[in-house]
């Protein structure tokens, strides 16, 4: 399988990547590092007449210290996050979801925010970047704007980023000291989740003082567990307190039915793994 | 048509290619590289896995273009001066395959497994080879296989 003929573009700034995006509109496709586009472009679900890779534009590249928030360029490798210590010791979810994304070889080359821009709602980052408040650093032909996570994400492979945009760079706030967890739930090695949770938790005296939870693949975009968040600030970290919380796991989510389960085991699944997720994030903190 | 320069097993190589042609058939169908296999045509498989400037990649889910001022190593290339990489020996060793054709894939990615981690246990293993399949379901061997060129210093 190979994909449609394409016409190919490597512009070595964001300028010149906008501005080829601003010529060919509708025809052009971007390509990151290729990890989704490519085998989307082979099976032909989408024959784009131009493809535009970033791969040459250094200044994506990179993760820097921006006093309270770590900035992370779009084109940096899963690889990359995923061993970097900045990341690590501020903004931990994230590593802990980025560890167990796809294979090795599909993080050599996936990026962080081709991940984020194709919004698969099984996709691994969207539920840490909404459970830490991740703003996205978007550039058109009018400048640069700035989306919270919670705009960002508007439907199944949709985002805020319009047809003549790029996105350049995600701010993730520091959140050093919280423990964090992702739980993921698969059948099979390097299986998209079924269900995920990403949880992370600020623990004060054995008690819960603030709580984020993300859910993957609990509707058509990744989601906030805002009631279990409620539900768990204020209690002691304990697996009584936690599992009345995460009862709360699946509601207002919109859950998928398919080969790998009805909607209704998702639910259930969601709860189970909120609880573990907080616990595991708890115990870490 | 773009054309590309990169070096591939040592050798400096350039050419003019389709955008839309992929790594792996450059390395096939162009330089008749053909220890590289593709096997799912899907990104799953791992059995077309090269190293692209020092890191395993699935060669089906890069394009040639994309590797244009890169360094590709094959596993072609993995021998030196006519001798077999500690991996490819190991694998002889310990018999880490059954019909032979995830065997490549296996070899390219555990070669990348050991220089991140040159003493890596057993689970770590097969972690590290989750991207890599096996339709013989032959794993058994293949892990010791990586074993025992950890053991032998396999890492270099």
């Amino acid at each position: 399988m190979i994909p449609a003929p394409f016409d190919y573009l490597a512009p070595t700034t964001v300028e010149e990547a906008l501005a080829a995006l601003g010529q060919h509109g509708d025809d052009a496709k971007i390509l990151a590092g290729g990890q989704s586009l490519l085998p989307v472009l082979r099976m032909r679900l989408n024959a784009p007449e131009v493809v535009i890779d970033l791969g040459k534009i250094d200044s994506l590249r990179g993760i820097r210290d921006d006093g309270d928030a770590l900035v992370i360029g779009a084109m940096t490798q899963h690889s990359v996050v995923e061993h970097d210590a900045l990341v690590a010791e501020h903004t931990t979810l994230i590593s802990k979801a980025v560890e167990h994304l796809a294979d090795h070889q599909i993080r050599h080359r996936g990026t962080f925010g081709g991940a984020l821009a194709h919004a698969d709602p099984a996709g691994d980052l969207g539920a840490p970047a909404l459970a830490l408040e991740a703003q996205f650093v978007i550039a058109g032909p009018g400048g640069t704007r700035t989306v919270a996570a919670d705009d960002f994400f508007v439907d199944l492979f949709e985002t805020a980023i319009g047809e003549d945009e790029i996105l350049t760079e995600i701010r993730v706030p520091k959140h050093t000291g919280w423990g964090a967890t992702y739980e993921k739930f698969v059948r099979v090695a390097h299986q998209w989740p079924i269900v995920a949770v990403a949880a992370t938790v600020r623990v004060e005296g054995g008690t819960i003082a603030e709580a984020r939870v993300g859910l993957t693949n609990m509707g058509s975009t990744p989601l906030r567990a805002r009631a279990v968040e409620a539900a768990l600030v204020g209690q002691p970290a304990t697996e009584d307190a936690v599992r009345a919380a995460a009862a709360h796991a699946a509601e207002g989510t919109n859950p998928p039915s398919d080969l790998n389960g009805e909607a209704a085991y998702r639910s259930h699944l969601a709860t189970v793994l909120v609880r573990r997720a907080v616990l595991s994030a708890a115990g870490s903190s | 048509m773009t054309r590309i320069n990169l070096t591939v097993d040592g050798s400096k190589v350039s050419d003019d290619v389709e955008p839309r042609m992929l790594l792996v058939q450059y390395l096939r169908e162009k330089l008749g590289k053909t220890g590289t296999v593709i096997g799912c045509d899907t990104s799953n498989c791992g059995a077309c896995t090269v190293h692209l400037d020092g890191t395993s990649v699935k060669s089906c889910n890069v394009l040639a273009v994309q590797a244009d001022g890169s360094e590709v190593t094959t596993i072609e290339g993995l021998a030196k001066d006519g001798e077999l990489h500690q991996v490819q020996k190991s694998f002889r060793e310990c018999h880490g395959l059954q019909c032979g054709f995830c065997t490549p894939g296996m070899i390219m990615q555990s070669v990348d497994l050991l220089k991140e981690n040159p003493d890596p246990t057993e689970q770590e293993i097969r972690v590290g080879l989750e991207g890599n399949l096996c339709r013989c379901t032959g794993y058994h061997n293949i892990v010791k296989s990586v074993q025992h060129a950890a053991a032998q210093g396999g890492a270099q």
